[in-house]
Protein backbone atom coordinates (compact mmCIF):
# COMPACT_ATOMS: atom_id res chain seq x y z
CA UNK A 1 0.00 0.00 0.00
CA UNK A 2 1.32 3.24 -1.15
CA UNK A 3 0.13 6.84 -0.36
CA UNK A 4 -1.40 7.31 -3.01
CA UNK A 5 -3.38 4.36 -3.18
CA UNK A 6 -2.55 0.70 -4.53
CA UNK A 7 -4.68 1.43 -8.09
CA UNK A 8 -7.73 -0.83 -7.78
CA UNK A 9 -10.89 0.55 -6.81
CA UNK A 10 -13.43 -0.83 -4.28
CA UNK A 11 -16.58 -2.16 -5.24
CA UNK A 12 -18.74 0.54 -4.61
CA UNK A 13 -16.48 3.23 -6.22
CA UNK A 14 -15.78 0.70 -9.27
CA UNK A 15 -19.40 0.32 -9.41
CA UNK A 16 -19.92 4.37 -9.93
CA UNK A 17 -17.16 4.66 -12.13
CA UNK A 18 -18.80 2.10 -14.46
CA UNK A 19 -22.49 3.96 -13.69
CA UNK A 20 -20.52 6.99 -14.91
CA UNK A 21 -18.98 4.98 -17.82
CA UNK A 22 -21.65 3.39 -18.77
CA UNK A 23 -24.38 6.35 -19.68
CA UNK A 24 -23.93 9.08 -22.82
CA UNK A 25 -21.87 12.20 -22.14
CA UNK A 26 -24.46 14.19 -22.23
CA UNK A 27 -26.23 12.24 -18.95
CA UNK A 28 -23.05 12.11 -17.06
CA UNK A 29 -23.35 15.60 -15.14
CA UNK A 30 -26.86 14.48 -14.37
CA UNK A 31 -26.21 11.43 -12.96
CA UNK A 32 -23.43 13.86 -11.12
CA UNK A 33 -26.03 15.98 -10.02
CA UNK A 34 -28.11 12.76 -8.79
CA UNK A 35 -24.99 12.72 -6.58
CA UNK A 36 -25.16 15.89 -5.26
CA UNK A 37 -28.83 15.72 -3.68
CA UNK A 38 -28.21 12.33 -2.18
CA UNK A 39 -25.65 14.07 -0.19
CA UNK A 40 -26.73 13.47 3.63
CA UNK A 41 -26.80 16.50 5.47
CA UNK A 42 -24.71 17.25 7.98
CA UNK A 43 -25.17 15.87 11.21
CA UNK A 44 -26.05 18.48 13.89
CA UNK A 45 -23.08 18.22 16.11
CA UNK A 46 -21.31 19.63 13.56
CA UNK A 47 -23.40 21.86 12.45
CA UNK A 48 -23.23 23.55 16.09
CA UNK A 49 -19.11 22.83 15.85
CA UNK A 50 -18.35 23.87 12.53
CA UNK A 51 -14.83 24.79 13.84
CA UNK A 52 -14.57 20.38 14.02
CA UNK A 53 -14.87 20.82 10.35
CA UNK A 54 -12.04 20.66 8.11
CA UNK A 55 -11.87 23.22 4.90
CA UNK A 56 -11.11 22.13 1.69
CA UNK A 57 -9.59 24.82 0.16
CA UNK A 58 -8.67 23.29 -3.83
CA UNK A 59 -12.47 23.16 -4.47
CA UNK A 60 -13.97 26.33 -6.31
CA UNK A 61 -16.46 26.38 -3.82
CA UNK A 62 -15.87 26.19 0.15
CA UNK A 63 -16.49 22.41 0.77
CA UNK A 64 -16.09 21.34 4.69
CA UNK A 65 -15.63 17.59 5.79
CA UNK A 66 -14.60 15.51 8.56
CA UNK A 67 -13.96 12.14 9.46
CA UNK A 68 -14.42 9.68 12.11
CA UNK A 69 -13.00 6.30 12.57
CA UNK A 70 -15.01 4.26 14.87
CA UNK A 71 -14.33 1.42 17.75
CA UNK A 72 -14.43 -1.15 14.64
CA UNK A 73 -12.14 0.99 12.21
CA UNK A 74 -15.19 1.75 10.10
CA UNK A 75 -14.47 5.15 8.47
CA UNK A 76 -17.68 8.03 8.61
CA UNK A 77 -17.46 11.09 6.15
CA UNK A 78 -19.29 14.17 7.21
CA UNK A 79 -19.48 16.75 4.52
CA UNK A 80 -20.61 20.40 3.72
CA UNK A 81 -21.29 22.39 1.04
CA UNK A 82 -23.76 25.19 -0.40
CA UNK A 83 -27.01 24.17 -1.97
CA UNK A 84 -25.85 26.69 -4.78
CA UNK A 85 -22.60 24.96 -5.50
CA UNK A 86 -23.98 21.23 -6.69
CA UNK A 87 -20.73 20.13 -8.61
CA UNK A 88 -18.57 20.30 -5.07
CA UNK A 89 -21.51 18.53 -3.40
CA UNK A 90 -21.85 16.12 -6.09
CA UNK A 91 -17.93 15.41 -5.52
CA UNK A 92 -18.64 14.71 -1.91
CA UNK A 93 -21.54 12.77 -2.80
CA UNK A 94 -19.45 10.25 -4.87
CA UNK A 95 -16.94 9.93 -2.01
CA UNK A 96 -19.84 9.86 0.38
CA UNK A 97 -20.90 6.85 -2.13
CA UNK A 98 -18.02 5.00 -2.44
CA UNK A 99 -16.47 5.51 0.72
CA UNK A 100 -18.26 5.81 4.06
CA UNK A 101 -18.22 2.74 6.50
CA UNK A 102 -15.67 1.54 4.76
CA UNK A 103 -12.44 0.40 6.45
CA UNK A 104 -9.56 2.66 6.84
CA UNK A 105 -6.90 0.20 5.16
CA UNK A 106 -9.81 0.26 2.38
CA UNK A 107 -9.88 3.99 2.16
CA UNK A 108 -6.49 4.55 1.86
CA UNK A 109 -5.79 1.86 -0.81
CA UNK A 110 -8.14 4.10 -3.03
CA UNK A 111 -6.28 5.66 -5.95
CA UNK A 112 -5.55 9.48 -5.94
CA UNK A 113 -6.87 10.03 -9.04
CA UNK A 114 -9.31 7.92 -9.07
CA UNK A 115 -11.70 11.06 -10.22
CA UNK A 116 -9.97 11.13 -13.69
CA UNK A 117 -11.83 7.23 -14.04
CA UNK A 118 -15.69 9.57 -13.84
CA UNK A 119 -15.04 10.15 -17.39
CA UNK A 120 -15.96 14.02 -16.37
CA UNK A 121 -12.79 15.65 -17.29
CA UNK A 122 -14.15 17.67 -20.40
CA UNK A 123 -17.52 18.15 -18.91
CA UNK A 124 -16.47 19.17 -15.83
CA UNK A 125 -12.54 20.11 -16.77
CA UNK A 126 -9.57 19.33 -14.89
CA UNK A 127 -9.41 22.33 -12.51
CA UNK A 128 -12.81 21.78 -11.23
CA UNK A 129 -11.67 18.01 -10.54
CA UNK A 130 -8.51 18.51 -8.58
CA UNK A 131 -11.28 19.78 -5.83
CA UNK A 132 -12.09 15.92 -5.42
CA UNK A 133 -8.98 14.63 -5.74
CA UNK A 134 -7.84 17.45 -2.48
CA UNK A 135 -10.93 15.73 -0.50
CA UNK A 136 -9.73 12.50 -0.77
CA UNK A 137 -6.00 13.20 0.10
CA UNK A 138 -7.75 14.73 3.19
CA UNK A 139 -9.63 12.15 3.92
CA UNK A 140 -6.79 10.28 4.05
CA UNK A 141 -4.76 12.24 5.88
CA UNK A 142 -6.96 12.39 8.82
CA UNK A 143 -7.12 8.47 8.32
CA UNK A 144 -3.97 8.30 9.10
CA UNK A 145 -3.87 10.53 11.95
CA UNK A 146 -6.64 8.95 13.24
CA UNK A 147 -4.99 5.99 13.10
CA UNK A 148 -1.64 6.85 14.89
CA UNK B 1 -33.56 41.31 -35.43
CA UNK B 2 -32.59 42.73 -32.56
CA UNK B 3 -35.34 43.36 -29.75
CA UNK B 4 -36.49 46.64 -28.41
CA UNK B 5 -33.88 47.86 -25.07
CA UNK B 6 -34.78 48.30 -21.74
CA UNK B 7 -36.29 52.25 -21.25
CA UNK B 8 -35.76 51.40 -17.21
CA UNK B 9 -35.25 55.11 -15.63
CA UNK B 10 -31.81 53.44 -13.85
CA UNK B 11 -30.01 52.47 -17.15
CA UNK B 12 -30.63 56.04 -18.47
CA UNK B 13 -27.83 57.52 -16.62
CA UNK B 14 -25.45 54.99 -17.99
CA UNK B 15 -23.28 55.77 -20.89
CA UNK B 16 -24.75 52.11 -23.03
CA UNK B 17 -28.15 51.66 -21.35
CA UNK B 18 -28.56 48.96 -24.29
CA UNK B 19 -26.38 46.93 -22.32
CA UNK B 20 -28.31 46.03 -19.79
CA UNK B 21 -32.19 44.20 -18.85
CA UNK B 22 -33.50 44.21 -16.09
CA UNK B 23 -36.09 41.10 -14.93
CA UNK B 24 -39.22 42.43 -15.60
CA UNK B 25 -38.21 42.88 -19.59
CA UNK B 26 -36.72 39.54 -19.76
CA UNK B 27 -39.89 38.02 -18.10
CA UNK B 28 -41.84 39.83 -20.77
CA UNK B 29 -39.85 38.75 -23.51
CA UNK B 30 -39.17 35.46 -22.63
CA UNK B 31 -40.89 34.14 -25.28
CA UNK B 32 -39.76 36.21 -28.47
CA UNK B 33 -38.09 35.36 -31.16
CA UNK B 34 -34.64 36.65 -31.59
CA UNK B 35 -33.80 36.21 -28.26
CA UNK B 36 -31.48 34.03 -26.51
CA UNK B 37 -30.55 33.44 -22.75
CA UNK B 38 -27.65 31.59 -22.00
CA UNK B 39 -26.35 31.18 -18.23
CA UNK B 40 -23.14 31.09 -17.58
CA UNK B 41 -22.22 29.80 -13.98
CA UNK B 42 -19.12 29.30 -11.57
CA UNK B 43 -20.06 25.91 -10.78
CA UNK B 44 -21.03 23.83 -14.06
CA UNK B 45 -23.95 22.01 -12.50
CA UNK B 46 -25.94 25.05 -11.25
CA UNK B 47 -27.76 25.45 -14.77
CA UNK B 48 -28.74 21.65 -14.30
CA UNK B 49 -30.67 22.60 -11.07
CA UNK B 50 -33.24 24.96 -12.57
CA UNK B 51 -32.38 27.74 -14.84
CA UNK B 52 -34.45 30.58 -16.58
CA UNK B 53 -37.22 28.71 -18.96
CA UNK B 54 -35.48 28.19 -22.50
CA UNK B 55 -31.76 29.54 -21.34
CA UNK B 56 -29.05 27.83 -22.62
CA UNK B 57 -25.98 27.17 -20.70
CA UNK B 58 -22.99 28.12 -22.15
CA UNK B 59 -19.65 27.31 -19.41
CA UNK B 60 -16.58 29.21 -19.59
CA UNK B 61 -13.86 26.25 -18.75
CA UNK B 62 -15.19 23.83 -20.94
CA UNK B 63 -16.54 25.65 -24.23
CA UNK B 64 -15.22 28.96 -24.49
CA UNK B 65 -11.62 28.51 -23.42
CA UNK B 66 -9.44 26.47 -25.73
CA UNK B 67 -8.85 23.22 -24.67
CA UNK B 68 -5.14 22.76 -24.98
CA UNK B 69 -3.55 26.48 -25.21
CA UNK B 70 -4.28 29.10 -22.98
CA UNK B 71 -6.39 31.53 -24.74
CA UNK B 72 -10.04 31.46 -26.00
CA UNK B 73 -11.29 29.41 -29.04
CA UNK B 74 -11.27 30.86 -32.05
CA UNK B 75 -13.37 32.11 -35.05
CA UNK B 76 -14.07 28.68 -36.09
CA UNK B 77 -14.79 27.54 -32.86
CA UNK B 78 -16.66 30.21 -31.97
CA UNK B 79 -19.15 29.95 -34.58
CA UNK B 80 -19.52 26.14 -33.77
CA UNK B 81 -20.31 26.73 -30.17
CA UNK B 82 -22.74 29.76 -31.10
CA UNK B 83 -24.37 27.22 -34.07
CA UNK B 84 -24.54 24.56 -31.08
CA UNK B 85 -26.40 26.24 -28.86
CA UNK B 86 -28.74 28.04 -31.60
CA UNK B 87 -27.73 31.37 -31.78
CA UNK B 88 -27.41 33.34 -34.75
CA UNK B 89 -25.12 37.10 -36.00
CA UNK B 90 -28.57 38.59 -35.19
CA UNK B 91 -29.70 37.50 -32.45
CA UNK B 92 -30.05 39.42 -28.80
CA UNK B 93 -28.35 37.54 -26.46
CA UNK B 94 -29.04 38.28 -22.92
CA UNK B 95 -26.51 36.56 -20.38
CA UNK B 96 -27.03 35.71 -16.54
CA UNK B 97 -25.10 34.14 -13.79
CA UNK B 98 -24.90 33.23 -10.35
CA UNK B 99 -22.22 35.65 -8.02
CA UNK B 100 -23.46 39.15 -9.39
CA UNK B 101 -22.90 37.87 -13.20
CA UNK B 102 -19.28 37.46 -12.43
CA UNK B 103 -19.14 34.55 -14.99
CA UNK B 104 -21.70 36.11 -17.21
CA UNK B 105 -19.74 39.00 -17.41
CA UNK B 106 -16.94 37.25 -18.36
CA UNK B 107 -18.59 35.33 -21.05
CA UNK B 108 -20.23 38.97 -22.75
CA UNK B 109 -16.75 39.91 -22.77
CA UNK B 110 -15.44 36.87 -24.49
CA UNK B 111 -18.31 37.35 -26.94
CA UNK B 112 -17.06 40.70 -27.43
CA UNK B 113 -14.22 39.66 -29.11
CA UNK B 114 -15.77 37.85 -31.63
CA UNK B 115 -18.10 41.20 -32.55
CA UNK B 116 -21.50 39.51 -31.49
CA UNK B 117 -23.37 42.67 -32.15
CA UNK B 118 -26.16 42.70 -29.32
CA UNK B 119 -24.91 41.15 -26.04
CA UNK B 120 -26.89 42.28 -23.03
CA UNK B 121 -26.69 41.43 -19.30
CA UNK B 122 -29.47 40.90 -16.78
CA UNK B 123 -29.31 43.32 -14.16
CA UNK B 124 -29.01 40.84 -10.71
CA UNK B 125 -28.78 37.95 -12.56
CA UNK B 126 -29.78 34.36 -11.61
CA UNK B 127 -30.10 35.75 -7.76
CA UNK B 128 -32.19 38.30 -8.57
CA UNK B 129 -34.47 36.03 -10.90
CA UNK B 130 -34.73 33.80 -7.98
CA UNK B 131 -35.29 35.98 -5.36
CA UNK B 132 -38.42 37.63 -7.22
CA UNK B 133 -40.23 34.20 -7.22
CA UNK B 134 -40.09 33.94 -11.20
CA UNK B 135 -40.23 30.41 -13.01
CA UNK B 136 -37.33 28.19 -13.39
CA UNK B 137 -37.11 25.03 -15.44
CA UNK B 138 -35.11 22.49 -15.53
CA UNK B 139 -36.21 21.50 -18.84
CA UNK B 140 -33.48 21.41 -21.38
CA UNK B 141 -34.25 24.03 -24.57
CA UNK B 142 -34.18 22.41 -27.89
CA UNK B 143 -33.16 24.91 -30.04
CA UNK B 144 -32.83 24.53 -33.69
CA UNK B 145 -28.95 24.35 -35.00
CA UNK B 146 -27.93 27.57 -36.62
CA UNK B 147 -25.26 28.78 -39.12
CA UNK B 148 -23.57 31.36 -37.21
CA UNK B 149 -20.87 32.80 -39.60
CA UNK B 150 -17.37 32.51 -38.90
CA UNK B 151 -15.84 35.96 -37.78
CA UNK B 152 -12.24 36.34 -36.46
CA UNK B 153 -11.62 36.83 -32.90
CA UNK B 154 -10.43 40.41 -32.87
CA UNK B 155 -8.24 41.34 -29.26
CA UNK B 156 -7.29 44.52 -30.17
CA UNK B 157 -9.53 46.95 -28.62
CA UNK B 158 -11.01 44.75 -25.34
CA UNK B 159 -7.89 42.21 -24.68
CA UNK B 160 -4.21 43.25 -23.15
CA UNK B 161 -1.62 40.98 -23.36
CA UNK B 162 1.23 40.71 -21.08
CA UNK B 163 3.63 42.86 -23.22
CA UNK B 164 1.05 45.48 -24.04
CA UNK B 165 0.82 45.86 -19.80
CA UNK B 166 4.61 45.75 -19.69
CA UNK B 167 4.59 49.11 -22.19
CA UNK B 168 1.50 50.16 -20.12
CA UNK B 169 3.32 51.05 -17.19
CA UNK B 170 2.42 54.60 -15.40
CA UNK B 171 -0.79 54.95 -17.02
CA UNK B 172 -3.82 53.50 -14.98
CA UNK B 173 -4.58 50.17 -14.27
CA UNK B 174 -7.19 48.53 -12.00
CA UNK B 175 -6.44 45.34 -9.75
CA UNK B 176 -10.17 44.10 -8.95
CA UNK B 177 -8.80 41.35 -6.47
CA UNK B 178 -9.26 41.05 -3.03
CA UNK B 179 -7.08 43.28 -0.65
CA UNK B 180 -5.19 40.41 0.57
CA UNK B 181 -4.05 39.38 -3.05
CA UNK B 182 -3.26 43.00 -3.99
CA UNK B 183 -1.06 43.77 -1.13
CA UNK B 184 0.76 39.84 -1.94
CA UNK B 185 -0.69 38.27 1.23
CA UNK B 186 -2.28 36.10 -0.20
CA UNK B 187 -1.37 34.31 -3.68
CA UNK B 188 -4.88 33.53 -4.57
CA UNK B 189 -8.49 34.46 -3.54
CA UNK B 190 -9.72 33.80 -0.09
CA UNK B 191 -11.42 30.54 -0.10
CA UNK B 192 -10.59 29.54 -3.34
CA UNK B 193 -7.91 27.49 -4.73
CA UNK B 194 -4.54 28.41 -5.22
CA UNK B 195 -4.16 28.48 -8.81
CA UNK B 196 -0.67 28.83 -9.03
CA UNK B 197 1.44 32.43 -8.81
CA UNK B 198 5.05 31.86 -7.69
CA UNK B 199 5.04 35.92 -6.49
CA UNK B 200 2.42 38.20 -4.81
CA UNK B 201 1.36 41.47 -5.12
CA UNK B 202 0.28 43.64 -7.80
CA UNK B 203 1.66 45.39 -11.11
CA UNK B 204 3.36 48.68 -10.17
CA UNK B 205 0.79 51.80 -10.37
CA UNK B 206 -2.24 49.71 -10.04
CA UNK B 207 -4.82 51.01 -7.85
CA UNK B 208 -6.94 48.05 -5.78
CA UNK B 209 -10.81 48.32 -6.03
CA UNK B 210 -12.17 44.62 -5.58
CA UNK B 211 -14.72 43.47 -8.54
CA UNK B 212 -17.77 42.96 -5.97
CA UNK B 213 -17.65 46.87 -4.82
CA UNK B 214 -19.51 47.33 -8.43
CA UNK B 215 -22.80 45.56 -7.10
CA UNK B 216 -25.04 46.55 -4.94
CA UNK B 217 -26.08 44.43 -2.04
CA UNK B 218 -29.17 42.62 -4.35
CA UNK B 219 -26.47 41.79 -7.20
CA UNK B 220 -27.76 44.70 -9.72
CA UNK B 221 -25.35 47.45 -10.25
CA UNK B 222 -24.25 50.55 -8.84
CA UNK B 223 -25.68 53.75 -9.74
CA UNK B 224 -23.84 56.16 -11.99
CA UNK B 225 -23.44 58.11 -9.66
CA UNK B 226 -22.23 55.33 -7.22
CA UNK B 227 -20.04 53.87 -9.42
CA UNK B 228 -18.40 57.30 -10.39
CA UNK B 229 -18.15 57.86 -6.84
CA UNK B 230 -15.85 54.71 -6.47
CA UNK B 231 -13.69 55.00 -9.89
CA UNK B 232 -13.60 58.30 -10.33
CA UNK B 233 -13.23 60.26 -7.17
CA UNK B 234 -11.73 57.39 -5.12
CA UNK B 235 -9.39 55.59 -7.70
CA UNK B 236 -8.54 58.48 -9.72
CA UNK B 237 -9.41 57.77 -13.08
CA UNK B 238 -10.64 60.59 -15.79
CA UNK B 239 -13.26 59.62 -18.29
CA UNK B 240 -10.86 59.75 -20.95
CA UNK B 241 -7.88 57.31 -19.49
CA UNK B 242 -6.91 54.21 -21.33
CA UNK B 243 -7.14 51.93 -18.60
CA UNK B 244 -5.98 48.16 -17.76
CA UNK B 245 -8.12 46.14 -15.82
CA UNK B 246 -6.72 42.54 -14.54
CA UNK B 247 -7.56 39.98 -12.18
CA UNK B 248 -6.18 36.39 -11.57
CA UNK B 249 -7.54 34.45 -15.09
CA UNK B 250 -9.44 37.82 -16.23
CA UNK B 251 -12.64 36.28 -14.74
CA UNK B 252 -13.56 38.92 -12.23
CA UNK B 253 -12.41 42.06 -14.01
CA UNK B 254 -14.42 41.23 -16.97
CA UNK B 255 -17.06 42.77 -14.71
CA UNK B 256 -15.06 45.82 -13.88
CA UNK B 257 -14.87 46.12 -17.61
CA UNK B 258 -18.41 45.84 -18.64
CA UNK B 259 -18.67 49.08 -15.95
CA UNK B 260 -16.04 50.86 -16.78
CA UNK B 261 -16.94 50.63 -20.28
CA UNK B 262 -20.19 49.99 -20.71
CA UNK B 263 -21.62 51.77 -17.98
CA UNK B 264 -19.29 54.63 -16.95
CA UNK B 265 -18.46 55.33 -21.19
CA UNK B 266 -14.47 54.93 -21.03
CA UNK B 267 -13.44 54.48 -24.46
CA UNK B 268 -10.49 52.68 -23.91
CA UNK B 269 -10.96 49.78 -21.36
CA UNK B 270 -8.82 46.57 -21.70
CA UNK B 271 -8.87 43.49 -19.89
CA UNK B 272 -6.14 41.47 -19.28
CA UNK B 273 -6.77 38.07 -18.76
CA UNK B 274 -3.27 36.76 -18.38
CA UNK B 275 -3.79 38.37 -14.72
CA UNK B 276 -1.96 37.57 -11.97
CA UNK B 277 -1.57 34.03 -12.34
CA UNK B 278 0.75 35.08 -15.45
CA UNK B 279 2.10 38.26 -14.69
CA UNK B 280 3.36 36.72 -10.81
CA UNK B 281 4.58 33.84 -12.59
CA UNK B 282 6.85 35.81 -15.03
CA UNK B 283 10.77 36.27 -14.98
CA UNK B 284 11.54 40.07 -14.37
CA UNK B 285 8.38 41.83 -13.90
CA UNK B 286 7.83 44.52 -11.86
CA UNK B 287 6.24 43.65 -8.82
CA UNK B 288 5.02 45.83 -5.94
CA UNK B 289 3.85 44.08 -2.86
CA UNK B 290 1.93 46.18 0.20
CA UNK B 291 -0.79 48.98 -0.19
CA UNK B 292 0.77 51.43 -2.00
CA UNK B 293 -0.18 51.08 -5.58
Amino acid sequence: MTASGSGTLNPRLREIAEDFGAVPESERLHLLLEFAEELPPLPERYCEHPDLLEQVPECQTPLFLAVEVDADCAVHLFFDAPREAPTTRGFAGILHAGLDGLSADEILDTPGEFSSQLGLRDLVSPLRLRGMAAMLARIKRQVREQQN
Amino acid sequence: MALPSDYAPKFQDYARPQMLVTTEWLAEHLEDPGLVVAESDEDVLLYETGHIPGAVKLDWHTELNDPVTRDYVDGAGFARLMSLKGISRDTTLVLYGDRNNWWAAYALWVCTLFGHPDLRLLDGGRAKWIAEGRRMSTDLPQRPRTDYPVFDRDDAAFRAFREQVAAHLGQPLIDVRSPGEYTGELLHMPDYPQEGAVRGGHIPGARNVPWSRAAADDGTFRTRKELEAIYQDEAGLRPDDDVVVYCRIGERSSHTWFVLHHLLGHPRVRNYDGSWTEWGNSVRVPIRSGETP
